[in-house]
């Protein structure tokens, strides 16, 4: 039995993504405990508010070092949800300077406001992704996922598997070898966002 | 492309679900979670429940309430109705819900906008206004269930939602709600201008084609009540229609009204017997995720 955590850090809603993994027929835990992060098989930080208290918890709570050790030591599945994508950038600007965990190369900024593209960009947005990216696995090209949020991720083109169009392009979906990232919600996203959970869910099984 | 957002409104007063008419009458639905799971699975955008006598007794939604709605709901989930202090953004938050909505807190108590921004983001706070037309002309903002007035212009409020932190505007018409006479175009183009964050548009929706106009206002999202309860697939053959009109519309549930034509009241005609014949020899099988 693979043991998936969701980190439970004090940032945002974490019985949605709990909801989705329990209609797919899988029982994860959120866990506000490191020792029980190191001894998960898969990892998922979600997200929800601001980038700087955010990262004030993973400290406080005894979250940063064992996040790293984790994912960057022991290479665990790591997926990313919403903040949670920002969260692995070098910095963001969101309401003052601060550092993230930095382990891709990007930053977070925020989305230019434009009265035909308001701020923040929430809705259902075509997602559109490359091929061989494994966590997009059988989902149509241009499938919808939730978008809710006003800064976004800007990062090293090579790392980036999925984009939508917000004016311009948006970065929805990052790989790095086992990090996977999403700038949407996927539990919130239906089936399209169920089959995306599903491939992480595969991803893990067969890690290792 | 970013789809325009068709939002389910589910109206709780005392546990049941109800219609609202003029903000005075109530017709019963019956038990919230059931309209949500059919909101859900016929493919609308976004939930947003609204307790009505939260505002009467200023308590919030409580957490199994909110937990159980959350469980129906695979779509974004936003709660409103009663929300006085930031305890209880938070409380509603962690229970399953992605946005709050604040209503007459706007007027009596504007800090917990703010506050609520600064613990779950900008893109958590949705507020209601409720507007009433003036004999000038002129849409002034009501709280309190419609029955207080704010002597505000409903555009001017609107704006300093936005300056308090507010991500969204929630735009609901006294006059119109529940009449199913369509919008009211002026409201919308009234507050949609130089504001900057997304605009959901409420109330009077009565047929596919006024969801269209409202689009062509300027609004971001729709929220509709009371049209789409008591008809199958409701949700899905409206998205069908306005797709139908090439708007940009999300359609991906798994049953499809794409070879249907409408009536005049905008509900899907019989098909023609050729389709009708044809779909008795399909097999389709149940998609596994």
């Amino acid at each position: 039995m693979n043991q998936l955590v969701i980190l439970d850090y004090g940032m945002g809603n974490i019985q949605s993504i709990l909801n989705a993994f329990k209609r797919l027929g899988v029982t994860c835990i959120a866990s506000a405990d490191p020792t029980v992060i190191s001894k998960a098989d898969g990892i998922i930080l979600p997200g929800v508010g601001a980038f700087h208290s955010a990262m004030n918890n993973l400290h406080s709570l005894g979250f940063y070092d064992v996040l790293n050790e984790q994912v960057l030591h022991h290479k665990k599945p790591f997926l990313g949800i919403c903040l949670g994508m920002q969260l692995i950038a070098e910095d963001s600007v969101e309401s003052q300077f601060t550092k993230g965990l930095g382990w891709i190369a990007a930053h977070v900024t925020k989305i230019e406001t434009h009265h035909k593209y308001p701020v923040p960009h929430v809705g259902w947005n075509e997602v559109n992704y490359n091929n061989n990216s494994l966590l997009f696995n059988g989902i149509n090209e241009g499938g919808h996922f939730f978008f809710d949020h006003s800064y976004h991720v800007e990062c090293d083109p090579n790392l980036v598997v999925a984009v939508c169009d917000y004016g311009k392009p948006i970065v929805a979906g990052i790989q790095k070898d086992n990090i996977f990232a999403v700038q949407f919600h996927p539990e919130k996203s239906q089936r399209n966002g169920a089959k995306l959970l599903r491939n992480f869910l595969n991803f893990v099984k067969v890690y290792r | 492309m970013l789809k325009t957002r068709v939002i389910g409104t589910v109206l709780v007063k005392n546990n049941i679900a109800v219609q609202s008419i003029g903000f005075n009458q109530y017709l019963p639905i019956g038990i919230p979670e059931i309209a949500i799971n059919y909101l859900d699975r016929w493919g609308v955008d976004e939930i947003i429940v609204l307790h009505l006598d939260g505002r009467e007794n200023k308590l919030p939604p409580t957490v199994e309430q909110v937990k159980s709605y959350a469980a129906q709901c695979q779509v974004p989930l936003t709660v409103g109705g009663g929300i006085t202090d930031v305890s209880h953004i938070k409380q509603i938050i962690r229970s399953g819900a992605d946005k709050v909505v604040i209503n007459s807190s706007l007027i009596i108590h504007p800090e917990i906008i703010p506050e609520g921004k600064e613990l779950f983001g900008q893109q958590s706070i949705v507020v209601s206004i409720d507007a009433k037309r003036q004999n000038n002309n002129t849409f002034i903002a009501y709280t309190h269930s419609g029955r207080t007035s704010t002597n505000l212009t409903a555009h001017s409020l609107a704006k300093r939602a936005v300056e308090l932190g507010a991500g969204e505007i929630f735009i609901n018409s006294i006059d119109q709600d529940g009449s199913k006479k369509g919008f009211d175009l002026e409201l919308i183009r009234s507050v949609v201008k130089d504001i900057d964050v997304p605009i959901i548009a409420c109330g009077g929706a009565g047929h596919p084609k006024d969801i269209q106009m409202a689009m062509h206002c300027g609004a971001a999202a729709v929220a509709i009540g009371n049209m789409f309860h008591f008809t199958e697939h409701s949700v899905t053959t409206v998205k069908q229609y306005l797709k139908s009109l090439s708007e940009p519309i999300r359609l991906d549930s798994s049953f499809q009204y794409q070879d249907f034509s409408f009536d005049i009241h905008g509900r899907p005609a019989k098909l023609n017997d050729n389709v009708l014949d044809s779909l008795r020899f399909q097999y389709i099988k149940e998609e596994e995720i």
